[in-house]
């Protein structure tokens, strides 16, 4: 257990030649929460979608749980995976995107037990058992029959939470999770991320919640430019930030949250 | 306030003078009656012809219609090669569309050449030239070994590689060169239809499909093409609709066991051109509505968790809901 669940080292990765990661090292141990802070356009994003390959890196690398993401090393030489080893490294992990993406043309329980049956080949009957209970643990046991245009955004949301968890990942990235909601359904949100971080569930969570990133963080890391600027307990990063760049970010954060 | 009997003043809590469910005077709509008015007379000027005017021949166009060729020709011809070539057409569409969008260049080069090619063809000639493509093969068309004549040359052995050997005229000429033609046809512009209706799914739902770790056949299968469906399937009712009528080209092959040329042929032995029209029309006419009632369902079943109406449901603006 001493290896961390996560480790990247030295990420980068550009856009047609402007660099939006510029050198990310990340540690996340099995078990920890760590949240990722920074205004829009620092890269936050990015960097969690390097981990389950939704963007590849150009440089640097990123474990997850010992596997190199991605490639192959084999004497000395990095060789690319192939579509089939990727998706059986994502299987791993489980993926909550910031406008859902639950897929309209199933009812929530088929989302949820759509990818235990096509990629694990469980029967539907089981799927569908373990669909139901992932529903009652996300508060929702009653709207198993709903597509979902007929579910509020925060419904929605804890939905596809359910479906990440189908697959019994390893790990859980969440990608402002709480940003497309109205505010009074972000509570609900977040209260099934928190419940999932009190069971051990190993998360990294882009989020601008800054209540609870420091009710739940392990760790907060302070991203702007491509580049972490600090981390630490959220104690520290949050309650007594060192840089300048963090203490003007939270700042523009807390009077922004207090207007609306 | 304005317009009250009684002077109130705003929010007063007289239960009285709240004002209760609204009755009011409709807005009229004299452009209407004027419409109606205008088209119940042109209905009746149309009716009239057709009842009053000799050279409809009824009797005639419906024992036409009658004729035991015409109607084999009818189902055969017409909505028999209808069926097969959509079959061809919207399967072979599809594959070309995936392949035009996959990351492959040889496949999406190959899929490029196909659609351009039968797009540029015209169907007429398309199927005429199709009658005449035995000329290329008069031994027949073999399947083997691709140069087996040169290899088994080199090797310095007599013989052949072919497994099996057609004659080239039952594949290109007569119903099943129908079907091919008209179906590959129709493959090159369903093609693009599908492959509007892929690139028409948000790219989250692939995200999101691949993050649960679904190779790429199956998002594309499970995911992506059942929300293209949506897309897809209003203009596949036309073009089955337009494929209905196209059968008529048949005659290039030339196929005779077809609606339009056994009309005609009726016609021109008795020389009634114009009845025969009206039969042909009428058969027209009718087997478009009866795909009209199909393509409704088929919008229905696609439509699911989108509004439940078949048409596309608006997206409020802001947070989005699919």
């Amino acid at each position: 257990m001493s290896d961390p669940l996560v480790r990247a080292v030295n990420v980068t990765k550009s856009f047609h030649h402007q660099e939006v990661l510029k050198g990310i090292d990340l540690e996340v141990d099995t078990g920890q929460v760590v949240c990722l802070l920074g205004p829009s356009g620092s890269g936050k994003t990015t960097f969690l979608r390097c981990v389950n390959q939704l963007e590849g890196i150009d440089g640097g690398r990123i474990w997850v749980d010992g596997d190199l993401i991605g490639y192959a090393e084999r004497n000395g030489k990095l060789y690319r995976l192939k579509d089939k080893e990727i998706a059986a490294q994502r299987r791993e992990i489980g993926m909550v995107f910031q406008r859902f993406n639950l897929f309209p043309h199933m009812t929530a329980l088929d989302n949820i037990a759509e990818a235990p049956v096509q990629v694990k080949g469980e029967s539907r009957a089981a799927a569908r058992q373990r669909a139901h209970e992932l529903l009652d643990r996300v508060g929702l046991g009653d709207r198993g029959a709903a597509y979902p245009a007929q579910l509020s955004g925060g419904q929605q949301q804890r939905v596809a939470i359910a479906r990440a968890l189908a697959m019994q990942p390893k790990l859980m990235l969440f990608d402002e999770p709480t940003s497309a909601l109205d505010p009074e359904l972000v509570g609900e949100v977040l209260a099934v991320i928190k419940e999932l971080a009190g069971e051990g569930m190993t998360m990294i969570v882009v989020t601008h919640e800054m209540a609870f990133a420091r009710e739940v963080a392990d760790t907060v890391v302070f991203m702007d430019g491509g580049v972490v600027v600090e981390a630490g307990p959220p104690s520290q990063v949050i309650g007594d930030p060192q840089h300048q760049r963090t203490k003007t970010f939270l700042t523009r954060l807390r009077s922004e949250q207090h207007n609306t | 306030m304005a317009g009250s009997t009684e002077p109130t003043p705003a929010q007063a809590p007289v239960t009285t003078d709240r004002p209760g469910l609204i009755k009011a005077v409709p807005v009229r709509h004299p452009g209407r009656w004027v419409g109606i008015a205008v088209v119940v007379v042109l209905a009746a000027m149309f009716i009239h012809l057709l009842v009053t005017n000799k050279a409809f021949e009824w009797h005639f166009v419906f024992e036409a219609m009658n004729q035991k060729p015409v109607i084999n020709g009818f189902l055969k011809g017409t909505l028999l090669v209808t069926a097969l070539a959509m079959i061809v057409g919207v399967s072979g569409g599809v594959l070309f569309a995936v392949m035009r969008l996959s990351p492959n260049p040889v496949l999406s080069g190959v899929a490029w050449l196909f659609t351009w090619f039968f797009r540029s063809v015209p169907r007429l000639v398309l199927l005429t030239t199709m009658g005449a493509l035995g000329i290329l093969f008069q031994k027949g068309l073999s399947f083997g070994v691709p140069f087996d004549w040169k290899i088994m040359d080199w090797l310095g052995l007599s013989g052949d590689l072919r497994f099996a050997t057609v004659n080239a005229n039952t594949v290109f000429s007569g119903l099943v060169g129908g079907v091919i033609g008209l179906g590959l046809s129709e493959a090159a512009y369903m093609a693009e239809i599908a492959r509007a209706g892929i690139l028409s799914v948000d790219p989250g739902q692939t995200e999101a499909a691949q993050a649960l770790g679904m190779s790429r056949g199956k998002v594309m299968r499970r995911v992506v093409l059942p929300q293209a469906m949506r897309v897809i399937v209003p203009p596949t009712g036309n073009e089955t609709i337009a494929m209905l009528k196209d059968t008529s080209l048949l005659i290039g092959l030339p196929v005779i066991t077809e609606l339009f040329y056994q009309l005609q042929s009726i016609g021109s032995q008795y020389y009634k051109t114009f009845p025969i029209m009206v039969a042909a029309t009428l058969y027209y006419l009718a087997a478009t509505s009866v795909l009209m009632v199909g393509q409704y369902f088929l919008e229905r079943r696609f439509g699911r968790g989108f509004g439940g109406g078949p048409r596309r449901a608006p997206k409020p603006a802001g947070v989005e809901t699919i």
